[in-house]
């Protein structure tokens, strides 16, 4: 049974939550960058051109590429043979986030209840997944999500009999529905089969995936090709004022359904891509 | 790209059509979700709201705390339609122009175009940049909202879109047409 301190994972969340927020992840800045290429809106050649602008200012000045820094999601991937010493793993994660938003001059943007809407002011609490592995070791991912993508999400149950072409029809259809909101170009987690919370558990967990990676099975690479060439059909466009970059990218999360039952849910992503993950 | 001195002049916000790109500068004061609500709230209560709108611009943005030094932090624009219950409303009290991201209500797109108003929209997520074009923020009312509070902005060269001109047309429903395949 190995140990590890409490103490060691709130400073790497706190850590992992004010890097991310400064630098976004560089392949989203460099697919956007690759999308000016295909661009034919002028307007939407002038987003995206403020969008790479943003995010080197924002590296380069270590400040927040958005003012939303987001709900703080976590995923604990907890070895069975570790043990956490010196406190609740849960607080450890949040007193990171308490630590992080404060010294990091990130703006607390979470209510204690979402009928009473008290600002907590330190973005705790986190959104915390657990998961029990193999190993001695704790693998923790950070995102800071926000809300104008988070917002735009969806999950339904479809028919099996909508099958493929329903899956795709629901997801173009949706993403046109939100235009601008999201803050497109987006990227979008899908998580197709389970249950309804198994579906919104993998959807999430998709925007984890290193962008543009396909999904291992040929079966779902190809329809998470598909629906990304739909969505880009649409006419969207960067911030939803019409052009041909939609979507960055589609990742696609299955699993095993009831015979009648075909649940999806669709995570948004912004471009303000933040993510992180360490292995404690 | 047009360059714009705050507050609008009515012949200017008639002179802009849907899809021009503009640069503000001047005064501009910041309200959110929680802050329209109060506002309105006082409005219906009959007591005076604390920054006069009529003929002001309203930027939807709740920055980040600025770091040592820094005149804000990071402020880009929220989404605009968790404001659409209220604008209406806003529009009655003469607001001329709305600075956000994202469509637009049917009903608001209405409003501004009986008004004669303006919304502009901003880049999303581009709130490092967006900052820098902010000189001056000064705390105005409702400082327990935090980032929700009203703030008196002064603003140079702030890049913006028309996305709904005062005669109702509305880039989020017909910006994409151009580009559908």
């Amino acid at each position: 049974m190995r140990t590890i301190d409490a103490s060691e994972v709130t400073s790497r969340i706190r850590e992992m939550s004010i890097e991310s927020n400064y630098h976004v992840d560089p392949a989203y800045v460099r697919k956007v960058e690759e999308a000016k290429a295909g661009e034919t809106s002028s307007l939407g050649l002038m987003v995206l051109d403020q969008i790479t602008e943003n995010a080197a200012l924002a590296s380069a000045e270590r400040v927040p590429y958005c003012q939303d820094t987001g709900v703080s999601i976590v995923f604990a991937e907890i070895g069975q043979d570790v043990r956490i010493e010196g406190g609740l793993l849960e607080d450890a994660i949040n007193e990171g986030i308490r630590r992080g938003y404060r010294d990091g001059y990130l703006r607390g943007s979470v209510v204690n209840d979402p009928l009473r809407r008290v600002n907590t002011k330190d973005n705790t609490p986190a959104v915390i997944h657990y998961r029990v592995v193999e190993g001695d070791r704790l693998k923790l991912y950070f995102a800071a999500k926000g809300t104008g993508a988070e917002n735009m999400s969806m999950a339904r149950m479809l028919k099996p009999s909508d099958g493929r072409e329903g899956v795709i029809r629901t997801i173009v259809d949706h993403v046109f529905n939100s235009g601008g909101n999201p803050c497109p170009p987006v990227l979008l987690g899908v998580g197709l089969g389970g249950s309804i919370e198994k579906a919104a558990l993998q959807a999430k967990w998709a925007l984890f995936r290193e962008l543009g990676a396909p999904n291992p099975d040929p079966l779902v690479a190809e329809l998470e090709g598909d629906i990304l060439e739909a969505v880009n059909r649409t006419g969207v466009g960067p911030m939803g004022m019409g052009g041909d970059t939609t979507c960055i990218a589609v990742h696609v999360e299955t699993y095993a359904c009831h015979i009648g039952a075909l649940p999806i849910c669709v995570n948004v992503e912004c471009h303000a891509h933040r993510h992180a993950e360490v292995v404690l | 790209m047009r360059s714009l001195d705050l507050p609008l002049d009515s012949e200017v916000v008639e002179s802009l059509s849907m899809g021009d790109m503009c640069e503000l500068s001047g005064v501009l004061y910041t309200a959110r979700d929680a802050a329209h609500k109060r506002m309105l709230e006082d409005a219906a209560r009959g007591e005076p709201l604390p920054i006069d709108v009529a003929g002001q611009v309203l930027y939807y943005v709740g920055p980040t705390p600025p770091k040592p030094g820094a005149v804000i932090g990071s402020a880009g624009p929220t989404t605009s339609g968790r404001m659409d219950a209220y604008t209406p409303r806003m529009l009655e009290l003469g607001l001329t122009g709305m600075i956000g991201k994202g469509g637009r209500s049917p009903a608001v797109v209405e409003a501004i175009a009986e008004h004669r108003a303006v919304y502009f929209a901003a880049i999303g997520g581009t709130a490092a940049l967006l900052a820098k074009r902010i000189k001056e923020v000064e705390l105005i009312a409702y400082e327990d909202l935090g980032t929700e509070a009203i703030r008196r902005l002064v603003v140079e060269k702030f890049p913006v879109v028309v996305a709904v001109d005062s005669r109702g047309k509305d880039i989020f429903a017909e910006g994409y047409k151009a580009f559908a395949k």
